[in-house]
């Protein structure tokens, strides 16, 4: 295949995953709306208020970074494994290996994909958290680099998922019983600073306050964590995800028999 | 000749041990109508499924009109349409947003992949359901969509796999009559079946594969050379009730005007007609029996199946 088809082959993929979610979109766009509405609500305006500053600046300015990151990383998550682990249990996955489609495109298509809805639920989420806050811009090129690299990782993450899960109940063990724990223990709701020293050290090992840590210097310009270091990780992490990836593809793990 | 297909010393064992494909090789050649039918679990699917990329072999090679499915993927694959025994389309998309997105994932630019859709679904007699959902369709109606998705880039070898199970007889015809079609244009074309009536109409060459093993690759002429015995069906008038007996041959009567008489090759059909007309009875019409194909085939997977009994007793 010559570029042009290569890129029409990419292409053709990336519309049929934004024509599936948008398709859906009560189950896709809608929950993670009024979940974030519901936080802002609860979280910000009514306890936050009684917590006072958190990082120099007010409860509801600070969460604000952290629950955006949230709904990217659980929607960029979700919409891969969901996605490819319907294609392959509908086995309309045969009609991609039929074809001369190489597995870069195919993974870079669903990551895509996946990347899209992620970053359309964050814009939605930011725009609803602008009837709650301001909104400040420390540094535009962190907050933009920070949310799409978070959101081709976690749609990497859930493209390997997909690839290993035999059943439904599969799509579903990460994201409840790591991807949320991780989410709430990495500094969405709180600065690290608050915690004795051995769980501060602790913290560190998840890399999800790394990529909250970023986005949330991007916007109010305070961070936990080294952001250099941060960008290390993110980046290095990516690359071992679509490494993994593209073996499990080449050597069709879950896919071929 | 170009070779369409070249399969050359194949084998598959699967992870649990099964081998599948024990060594096979067979070519088909460009513009021919074959035929690969085996009992279940003989093979096919898998020799199908490692030609779509769908089924990793263990060792042996593939080549798609000379391209090799190993080191030159992407030319074999463009050269290659499948359609699968079982339904592998998105339920909740529509007719024409399948047929589109396939057209995609071979680098087919949007306009001409439309123009294509709206041909190969008029053809397939699916305009008028492009914009249901696929899960509307019936079982039919499915099949046609996998046809027409599978032509979607032209190619010059298509796999059916079982194309017509569960099919009613008018549909089937009338796919019969498109592949003729599409086959007199130049495609080639490879067809598994369970209706050895569809194999013994449609395909000149045949193939016939059982526990991994090619046991037959022939014309489909000379197949049936080797048949010694043609059943013929005789209507005949008036009714009777007792089957009439004739000398030299094996008749059975079916209901009180048919008559199913079997002719060996040494034998005419003058001493039949002859026999009937002393016994005052008429031949209203005849024909012979359409699927002498299955008496073959059920006689060479039998005869494998002897072999190996033997074999696996010398074994012992």
């Amino acid at each position: 295949m010559n570029n042009r088809q290569l890129f029409i082959a990419f292409w053709t993929i990336l519309v049929k995953e934004v024509r599936r979610f948008t398709r859906i979109w009560a189950q896709t766009l809608l929950p993670p709306a009024i979940t974030m509405t519901l936080y802002f609500i609860i979280f910000g305006n009514l306890i936050g208020s009684r917590i006072g500053q958190m990082g120099g600046f007010n409860y509801m300015e600070f969460i604000v970074p952290g629950l955006i990151m949230m709904s990217v990383i659980t929607n960029s998550y979700g919409n891969v494994v969901s996605s490819f682990y319907s294609t392959k249990f509908q086995r309309h996955i045969e009609e991609l290996l039929v074809s001369p489609t190489p597995n870069w495109i195919i993974l870079s298509g669903y990551v895509i994909g996946g990347s899209v809805r992620g970053l359309l639920v964050g814009l939605i989420v930011t725009l609803l958290s602008l009837f709650f806050t301001d909104l400040y811009i420390h540094n535009f090129w962190v907050i933009v680099s920070v949310v799409f690299l978070t959101a081709i990782l976690f749609s990497l993450g859930g493209f390997i998922n997909a690839v290993f899960a035999n059943s439904f109940d599969h799509i579903s063990i990460i994201p409840t019983f790591v991807l949320t724990p991780l989410t709430y223990l990495g500094g969405v709701f709180y600065s690290i600073s608050l915690l004795p020293e051995f769980w501060q050290h602790v913290s560190q090992i998840n890399p999800i306050l790394y990529m909250v840590n970023t986005f949330r210097y991007g916007i109010l310009g305070v961070s936990d964590i080294n952001i250099g270091v941060a960008y290390a990780m993110i980046i290095g992490v990516i690359v071992i995800l679509f490494s993994y990836s593209m073996y499990l593809l080449n050597t069709g793990k879950g896919i071929r028999q | 000749m170009t070779t369409a297909l070249s399969i050359k010393d194949l084998r598959k064992v699967y992870n649990n041990g099964f081998e599948a494909l024990k060594g096979i090789s067979f070519d088909v050649q460009e513009g021919d109508f074959f035929a690969l039918l085996g009992p279940n679990g003989a093979g096919k699917s898998t020799t199908l499924g490692i030609v779509s990329s769908l089924v990793n072999k263990s060792s042996g090679q593939v080549e798609v009109f000379g391209y090799n499915l190993d080191t030159d993927a992407s030319k074999a694959k463009c050269e290659l349409g499948v359609v699968p025994q079982e339904f592998n389309f998105n339920m909740f998309e529509k007719v024409e947003d399948i047929v589109i997105t396939q057209a995609g994932y071979y680098g087919i630019p949007a306009a001409e992949a439309k123009k294509r859709s709206e041909f190969y679904l008029r053809k397939l007699g699916l305009w008028d359901k492009r914009n249901e959902p696929s899960r509307s369709l019936s079982g039919g109606m499915k099949r046609r969509l996998m046809i027409a998705r599978a032509l979607m880039h032209e190619p010059r070898l298509l796999i059916l796999d079982e194309p017509t199970a569960g099919v009613d007889i008018e549909l089937r015809r009338s796919m019969w009559e498109f592949l003729r079609e599409i086959n007199a244009k130049g495609t080639t074309i490879i067809l598994t079946t369970h209706y050895l009536e569809e194999a013994e109409s449609l395909c000149r060459n045949i193939g016939i594969i059982d526990r991994g093993k090619i046991i037959t690759n022939t014309s489909m002429r000379e197949l049936l050379q080797q048949l010694n015995t043609e059943t013929f069906i005789l209507d005949i008038s008036p009714a009777q009730t007792e089957c009439p007996q004739l000398d030299g041959y094996q008749v059975t009567l079916q209901g009180d005007h048919t008559l199913l008489v079997d002719v060996e090759k040494s034998q005419g059909l003058n001493q039949v007609f002859a026999q009937l007309s002393g016994q005052g009875i008429e031949v209203t019409s005849m024909r012979n029996k359409s699927n002498r194909l299955e008496e073959l085939f059920v006689s060479l997977v039998d005869k494998t199946l002897g072999d190996n009994a033997k074999g696996g007793a010398a074994d012992e």
